[in-house]
């Protein structure tokens, strides 16, 4: 019998959507090993609000550690905090989001706690005594199966991936010192712009590649992707020539992404790209070369020029999302 | 400035991941491999930074198979002075294993930064790096875009959801690179001949009991074959029905 640990994260004192993700995956992996579910919430002095409800992903006890010096991520605070509530003793695994803060916190978790670790998890199980995790690798080109040999295991899953159901546990709040020697400090946190979604976290992603012909012509991309609530990404070629962030880039040393929807315009579809969005619900793709790699991939393709079909797909969007 | 860099040799991004006779590995007969995109931003950024400083060593280790020597060749074609092979005939599953060997090579260098890629395309991971970090005890900032150093502190951006963290730390300091950090330089001839000359000590890794075991590889279930509705943008209206009652996302 052991318990599992689930790492929340919240910021600017709420809690991310993915927190509910790691709190739900806590709860299926305790029942299979027959444990409770511990939620540790960290964040500043108050931050125990953000706990409030998870009982209802299956949280048995919400943990929370308030400082001042957790209001941002603290890479250090966070991991020594994990870390000592883990040894603290009757965990047999730390699940955490492998969101931006949780990719770098789990193997700092891990290295504190000398245990095993599987990362960006699709799967996680209990078999024979032991954590079991899937996950893809080689950018998803192929799906890994591991098993964690240890009485300990740490497990980071891949956002938009374990769709949290109902539970109706206690949630009982209560509160855990924070350890809180750093020896990084993060100073600020900049948004990115109003409203701007993360290519990662959308569930509808437009991007654009070299089909476009300038950077000039992104406004058509732009457009496309507020009509349909959605992301812009962008293909490596049109990252390396400087037209877009490297924050947008689909593929395999960029983001890898599963929307709902993904419109490829004027993208030809590289296996690097491909690797990046296989995963996504509904492809479409626009492209006017027919033999296009991207079109094998793609539930609905258009053949043709982008900049007649996706000015007239903005507006269709636009009328049918109205109507 | 002394920096180590730390890389791994890893199959091309361009490759057709086949599975091989072993069910936990692929099969790497013409497998293409190069050293991991990520590392050349840190293998770059050593380079700028040992040419700020106007001295110092730049160390590039690998863990790796006898093969990984070419990897580290072409980083010391870039520019860095010399570099160490820890051996091992396959790289294991376990990060913290790697990050334990790695650590143990490291250890007492009395580096000013050791630099990683945020993580290896073949794995996944981004997770060796803050390992080592943890290990050594040293302050470490993942996936950087962005970095100033002045006077043995240091001053990093990272990409977050929607944002950028910025991030205060002091040397020595282990950090990891994001892309967009730098543009890697390529080897010039002269680099090219250069790197034939320089040291690569080779030893056997101090790799422990690996506790992540990879017990099968498989491909990913296949997509159905796409489906072309058309040419043209009078094929738009059917996407747009298509989208509302068969796909159900509008």
């Amino acid at each position: 019998m052991a318990n599992v640990l689930a790492v929340t994260e919240q910021r600017g004192g709420a809690l991310r959507k993915t927190s509910r993700e790691v709190v739900w995956a806590a709860r299926q992996l305790a029942d299979a090993m027959g444990g409770t579910v511990d939620a540790l919430v960290l964040g500043a002095p108050g931050v125990e609000a953000t706990g409030f409800g998870l009982g209802g992903v299956g949280a048995d006890r919400v943990l929370v550690a308030g400082d001042a010096s957790f209001a941002n991520y603290s890479p250090c605070g966070y991991a020594g905090t994990a870390a000592a509530v883990a040894k603290a003793g009757g965990y047999g695994a730390v699940l955490v989001s492998a969101t931006a803060a949780g990719r770098d916190l789990a193997p700092r978790i891990a290295a504190r706690l000398d245990a095993p670790l599987a990362t960006d998890v699709t799967g996680v199980a209990f078999a024979d005594g032991k954590v079991t995790a899937t996950r893809p690798v080689y950018a998803g080109k192929a799906i890994q199966q591991l098993t964690l040999d240890a009485p300990l295991a740490v497990v980071s899953l891949r956002p938009n991936t374990f769709a949290p159901g109902a539970a109706a546990k206690v949630g009982a709040v209560s509160q855990v010192p924070a350890v809180t020697a750093s020896r990084v400090t993060v100073r600020e946190v900049k948004a990115a712009g109003q409203g701007k979604l993360d290519v990662a976290e959308a569930t509808v992603v437009v991007s654009g590649g070299r089909g476009l012909k300038g950077p000039e012509h992104f406004a058509l991309i732009e457009k496309l992707a507020q009509a349909l609530g959605g992301a812009v990404g962008a293909s490596r070629a049109v990252v390396d020539a400087g037209w877009r962030p490297h924050a947008e880039q689909v593929g395999q040393t960029g983001k890898t992404v599963s929307p709902q929807l993904y419109v490829a315009v004027g993208i030809s579809g590289a296996i690097q790209h491909l690797a990046g969005m296989k995963t996504a619900k509904v492809i479409v793709a626009i492209n006017k070369d027919k033999d296009a790699p991207i079109f094998q991939v793609a539930d609905y393709g258009i053949v043709g020029d982008l900049f007649e079909i996706v000015p007239r797909l903005t507006e269709e969007v636009a009328k049918a999302r109205a109507g | 400035m002394k920096i180590a860099v730390c890389i791994k040799r890893v199959p091309d991004t361009e490759t057709r991941i086949r599975m091989g006779a072993d069910a936990a590995a692929i099969d790497e007969s013409g497998v293409k491999f190069v050293v991991n995109p990520y590392d050349e931003f840190a293998v770059e950024e050593a380079l700028q930074r040992r040419e700020k400083a106007g001295g110092g060593e730049v160390v590039v280790l690998a863990l790796g198979p006898d093969a990984a020597q070419e990897t580290i060749r072409g980083a010391l074609a870039m520019g860095a002075d010399r570099g160490v092979l820890l051996k091992a005939d396959r790289v294991p599953a376990d990060a913290l294993a790697v990050a334990k060997a790695l650590a143990a090579e490291l250890k007492d260098g009395g580096w000013d930064l050791v630099l990683f890629g945020k993580m290896a395309v073949d794995d996944c991971n981004h997770a060796v790096g803050p390992m080592v970090a943890e290990l050594l005890g040293l302050p470490c900032v993942t996936a950087i875009s962005k970095l100033e150093l002045e006077d043995g502190k240091g001053v990093a951006e990272r990409e977050i959801e929607g944002g950028v963290e910025v991030v205060a730390f002091a040397l020595p300091a282990v950090l990891t690179a994001e892309k967009g950090l730098n543009t890697p330089r390529y080897p010039a001839l002269k680099g090219i001949m250069a790197a034939k000359k320089k040291p690569i000590e080779s030893k056997p890794a101090a790799l422990g009991e690996a506790r992540v075991t990879v017990t099968a590889l498989g491909l990913p279930p296949e997509r159905k074959a796409g489906r072309i509705l058309g040419e043209g943008a009078d094929v738009v209206p059917e996407l747009v029905r298509l989208l509302r009652t068969e796909a159900k996302v509008l």
